[in-house]
């Protein structure tokens, strides 16, 4: 038995810091933050959001203004996916991408206006997006790092609705998937948009830093009757890798590109030039080398982040590698030599010097079944 | 909490002497620190181990740690319910989630394990130490 190491002293910490320690929370370096990583224990708050609804501090994400007569066509460039497709009050999962069509980071595209728009962008990513897309953007388009002045509390679970109404005014709850609106919950300003990183229906509250202790606590007090749980990034990772949702850092990153993250989708070929572009249509024609793919375990054990893999058409890397709480077994993602990526090819995972049959399945792995 | 019968690793296991069979777990110090225990690998029947060697691994959610065992022997029983269901563990490390049973080769070494009151001392000074 190996103790688990302390977080470090010097990282930054979330205006929840202080709650987070009242709450019980285990605490742990994340990118730099110190981040709850568990409060009641990974496997009931996971049953919490599934099931229930689930609070997480994620005011450690990045935020970006992006305004000015020109900000549609700067994002047009710097992003792959179509921003002239988002209407006033709509949302778009996007990506910054390198000349070789690789991420720099995936994030989302807030439109405000014709001419202002937020992006959020990952924690440990932020000096870097800031860095490249400033020196990248084009025309008369101002980029203000909001990040400091933003704090972020996610509020997921099948009753995540129906908790922000008693909370919120004007209420959300009949925002669409992808759309956010300015409202104020417990009377503080808040943007709310029905967006997470869970695979369940869910909202991400933007306020000041200034509110958020309060807003956590009232919307965790009014939540505890229908079972709401204090969730830490352990779950939050669960959930994503089970709705299959890609982490930066272990899934996708400067080495990876959107085809291979089978985010093809994302990618607008069609809608004029942005950065990563000509690599893009040149992968495209030449064919995708690898893919982003989720698999199942054949033999036991669980395969974890960096594990290598080998197949039949050459080797592949595991990305991301967890026990499934809702399966109740391990699950995880690879990266494939595309060959090898037909939902049912077996592979071998070497797990710590011993090899283990994996299978490649269909994803995601949990898909919700009310529609909202 | 650390039964008083019991004696204890630096590596977080424990042993129960049972005339010439060691029973080995992982203390409730060591599921606190782990988390929910979702998966087990413990070796066969028949292994000969030497003190210090590693037995199996023990993983939750979050992280992988390793077993080691205290004593040397060869393993008589594998705990197979643990096996089946990890979280065992969690709910009775002292009990019901012992991991193996092993035939010691020396009864020497168990005196050089800690006493529960040690063990506690030795848990205190780490958790200090973060």
């Amino acid at each position: 038995m190996v103790s688990l190491a302390a977080a470090p002293t010097a990282l930054r910490r979330t205006p929840l810091y202080d709650l987070h320690r009242e709450l019980g929370a285990k605490m742990v370096d994340f990118g730099g933050w110190e981040m709850p990583v568990q409060y009641s224990g990974i496997l009931e708050e996971h049953r919490a959001v599934r099931e229930r609804v689930g609070l997480f501090d994620v005011s450690h994400m990045g935020e970006f203004d992006v305004t000015g007569p020109d900000a549609l066509a700067c994002l047009q460039r710097l992003t792959p996916n179509d921003v002239a497709r988002l209407a006033d009050g709509r949302i778009q999962y996007s990506a910054f991408l390198t000349e070789r069509g690789t991420f720099v980071d995936d994030l989302l595209v807030y439109r405000k206006a014709a001419s202002a728009y937020l992006l959020v962008v990952n924690a440990g990513n932020t000096p870097k997006d800031f860095a490249w897309a400033t020196e990248r953007g084009t025309g008369d388009a101002r980029i203000v790092d909001r990040s400091a002045d933003t704090a972020l509390v996610a509020v997921q679970g099948p009753k995540a609705a129906v908790l922000l109404a008693r909370l919120a005014a004007p209420d959300p709850s009949d925002l669409p998937y992808y759309g956010f609106r300015e409202t104020a919950v417990c009377g503080a300003p808040a943007l709310v948009s029905r967006t997470g990183y869970t695979g369940e229906d869910g909202f991400e509250v933007y306020c000041r830093p200034d509110d958020a202790a309060r807003l956590f606590q009232a919307l965790l007090e009014e939540g505890r009757p229908m079972g709401a749980l204090p969730c830490g990034l352990g779950a939050r990772d669960t959930l994503r890798l089970e709705a299959k949702m890609a982490l930066y850092g272990n899934d996708i990153d400067d080495t990876v590109t959107a085809f291979e993250a089978d985010l093809g989708w994302i990618v607008k070929l069609g809608k004029g030039d942005f950065i990563g572009r000509d690599a893009l249509v040149a992968q495209k024609q030449a064919g995708v080398p690898r893919k982003l793919v989720g698999f199942e375990m054949v033999d036991r054990g669980i395969a974890r982040h960096g594990y290598p893999a080998k197949t039949a058409a050459g080797p592949g890397l595991v990305t991301s590698g967890t026990h499934s709480p809702t399966l109740g077994k391990p699950i995880g993602l690879a990266l494939l030599p595309s060959a090898a990526t037909a939902v049912g090819t077996e592979f071998r995972v070497e797990i710590r010097g011993r090899e283990a049959a994996a299978r490649v399945v269909a994803t995601p792995f949990y898909r919700r079944s009310e529609k909202t | 909490v650390n039964p008083e019968d019991l004696r204890y690793a630096e590596s977080h296991e424990w042993v129960r002497v049972d005339r010439d069979v060691g029973v080995i777990g992982i203390t409730d110090h060591a599921q606190k620190q782990l988390g929910e225990i979702v998966y087990l690998e413990l070796p066969e029947v028949g292994h000969m181990y030497d003190a210090g060697d590693e037995f199996g691994t023990v993983e939750s959610v979050k992280a992988v740690s390793e077993l080691f065992t205290p004593v040397s022997g060869e393993v008589v029983e594998v705990n197979k319910a643990a096996v089946a269901e990890p979280g065992i563990i969690n709910d009775d490390p002292f009990g019901d989630g012992w991991l193996i049973k092993l035939k010691l080769s020396t009864d020497v070494e168990i005196g050089k394990l800690m006493s529960a009151d040690a063990y506690a001392e030795y848990v205190r000074e780490e958790e200090q130490e973060k």
